[in-house]
């Protein structure tokens, strides 16, 4: 599904895309798809291959592993990154905890449309780097 | 088979009134619901603004030709099950007499049926399968009400369409209204120039300057038609083409289509531009046109005509107001797996418009549902869900001895048509129930499977991931978990020997080890 025409000033705010010209991020938009999902719906499904990276244009979702809700993810957030970039199933469910809006690019799309945007390159993995520091600050 | 007999137009059944449930649309969608409902007993009207079946394709594509195929000669009788896999373009019917309708319409020209032959097809089966619609009635507007048999307040709620023939209720409606009211972009003047639907005819466009903004099939379908009358084309939109024989699914431009790509590429007469159109201007013979592409270099091109090929999305009217939720550029309904309305229950969907209920959409590619040849099944599929969910019946579900589940499953998957046409989306499903035996439960929504638990039972489907060809996948559910299992894919697309049978027997082995004794 193409995305509609306010994706664009959606967009432009989110940390992902903070170094976007306007016809940037109108590329962007119109190379990902829109999604829509009900509250409770499953968007990737832990162990089900096939699946696609992720950002939230509106609503929240439940990150959920093994049956338990581990973290909530909200506009701006994305998932499903880590099964594009490794070639591997999802380890969790993401659930829309209610209605949520997202853009979606298969996994087979990720790499090249990184490589074509190094600025999206490194926003992504500074957001990684995040995770990894909360992960550790966690465990430890 | 020539028109409809004047007599048919001016029958007009289904007066005002409440109905158990209302079709509006006479499209395919429309047509195959209504067929699927009769055939299980289900009373229903179908209202329509046309005045004849048919739908989009009573004008469009534009180019008068399909990119739908039928082949004529396929090894196998058009009668069959299997057949539908090579016919795109027939709808189901349960009768072998009324299957098949469209090759023998065709005149052998090519197996893409032109435009006046779909119609004649869709007129065909209408009048074959005595399919009842009341035409020339235009839905207006919707609103609620509490149902005379709901206990009133609080209870069951009933649809009230306004019509152009008065007021209609129903506790379910299906809208098969199709998706193709014409969308544009808000760029700034393109209110102005022609949407795709509005082309002239051919001759307007001799030794002209065309800008095409747009770079889907319906672009390059202009494109393909203008090659021998424009001075020169340009295509234009964001991002680049993707082409259907590199995705090895429908997404993407038709292999009908790509001669103004190969142009492009020898340099000939087009021109295909990777850019955000910023404006349209009146110029003083035509138009000026100011891109701007990703790197910030501008253009502005004097051209004589400008066609905004930007899409399409679905005429809901007063449904959205009613709490109907769309997305996408399309404005398509967020649908369940059974597509009804994800926000207003009740409001179901039929035809081109279930696209909107994505599925697993497994590696980015979708379903075949904007298609007849996918949501010709959908329509199948829905008609046996409001027969089980509203109306109280219980569909025949054959049992299978246990020898021959391996069979049935590897035949379903060579030959079923919905698995060909629907992959990752609709699925063979077959309980496993310990107390109940072994029963073919018939075609599910694959995400319905996935999300809903149940009891033991697998689901089979077909399954593409873009780069070569399709592959079975078998979806286990053993005490409520799920595991995949993917097999490999075979050249010649027929998986009922060799290493088949022993891998589907592996895959399935934990549950039928614990299954019922062979009947």
């Amino acid at each position: 599904m193409a995305v509609q025409s306010d994706v664009v000033n959606t967009i432009a705010g989110f940390a992902l895309f903070a170094d976007l010209s306007g016809p940037q991020l109108e590329e962007v938009a119109h190379t990902f798809d829109e999604a829509w999902f009900g509250a409770g719906e499953r968007i990737l499904r832990q162990g089900v291959s096939g699946s696609g990276f992720y950002i939230i244009l509106e609503g929240s979702a439940a990150i959920r592993v093994n049956g338990v809700d581990r973290s909530v993810l909200k506009a701006g957030d994305y998932f499903g990154e880590i099964s594009c970039l490794l070639g591997e199933v999802p380890v969790a469910d993401i659930v829309a905890a209610q209605p949520l809006r997202c853009l979606v690019l298969p996994a087979g799309e990720l790499e090249g449309f990184l490589t074509r945007h190094p600025r999206i390159m490194f926003r992504l993995l500074q957001g990684e780097a995040r995770k990894l520091k909360h992960t550790t600050a966690w465990v430890s | 088979m020539g028109e409809l007999s004047p007599s048919a137009h001016l029958d007009k059944p289904f007066p005002p009134g409440r109905y158990p449930l209302i079709v509006v649309g006479s499209g395919p969608g429309g047509l195959q619901l209504s067929y699927s409902l009769s055939r299980l007993g289900i009373g229903h009207a179908v209202l329509s603004e046309d005045s004849a079946p048919g739908g989009m394709f009573r004008r469009w594509p534009v180019f008068q030709r399909m990119l739908s195929w039928t082949k004529p000669y396929t090894g196998l009788q058009r009668s069959s099950r299997a057949y539908e896999r090579f016919d795109w373009n027939s709808l189901l019917a349960d009768d072998e007499r009324q299957r098949a309708v469209m090759p023998a319409l065709m005149d052998g020209t090519s197996y893409f049926p032109s435009r006046p032959e779909m119609q004649r097809g869709l007129e065909t089966f209408a009048e074959r399968t005595d399919i009842k619609v009341r035409y020339d009635c235009r839905w207006e507007s919707t609103s609620l009400t509490p149902s005379p048999s709901g206990g009133g307040q609080g209870g069951a709620q009933d649809f009230i369409l306004g019509t152009s023939d008065g007021e209609y209720r129903a506790p379910i409606v299906v809208f098969a209204v199709g998706v193709a009211e014409p969308y544009r972009p808000p760029i700034p003047g393109l209110e102005q120039v022609p949407h795709y639907g509005d082309f002239q005819p051919v001759e307007h466009y001799k030794d002209r300057r065309v800008f095409i903004i747009g770079k889907q099939n319906s672009g390059f379908e202009i494109a393909s038609g203008l090659l021998p009358w424009a001075r020169q084309l340009i295509l234009a939109s964001p991002s680049p083409t993707k082409l259907s024989v590199n995705t090895h699914t429908l997404v993407g431009v038709r292999a009908r289509y790509v001669q103004p790509y190969e142009d492009a590429a020898l340099a000939g007469g087009v021109i295909i531009l990777e850019t955000t159109i910023e404006a349209v201007e009146a110029a003083s013979s035509g138009y000026r046109v100011r891109t701007r592409n990703t790197e910030g270099r501008t253009l502005t091109m004097e051209v004589d005509d400008v066609i905004a090929a930007t899409g399409f999305t679905c005429p809901l009217r007063d449904l959205p107001g009613l709490g109907v939720a769309t997305f996408g550029q399309s404005r398509l309904p967020a649908q369940t797996p059974f597509w009804e309305s994800a926000t207003l229950p009740g409001i179901f969907f039929a035809g081109t418009i279930t696209q909107g209920s994505a599925g697993l959409k497994k590696h980015g590619i979708p379903s075949n549902s904007g298609a007849v040849q996918g949501h010709r099944y959908n329509a199948r599929v829905l008609a046996g869900h409001l027969a089980e969910t509203r109306f109280g019946m219980r569909l025949p579900r054959p049992s299978l001895p246990a020898g021959e589940l391996v069979a049935h499953l590897l035949s379903e998957l060579s030959v079923g048509p919905e698995l060909w046409h629907q992959r990752s989306y609709l699925a063979r499903v077959v309980s496993l129930d310990r107390g109940q035996g072994i029963t073919d439960e018939g075609v599910w929504p694959l995400a319905h499977f996935l999300d809903h638990g149940g009891a033991d039972a697998v689901a089979i489907t077909l399954e593409s991931n873009g780069q070569g060809n399709p592959y079975p996948a078998v979806y286990l559910r053993k005490d409520g978990a799920v595991s995949e299992h993917l097999m490999e894919p075979n050249p010649l697309l027929d998986f009922r020997s060799g290493d088949y049978p022993r891998q589907m027997q592996a895959i399935l082995e934990p549950v039928l080890a614990a299954a019922p004794a062979p009947a």
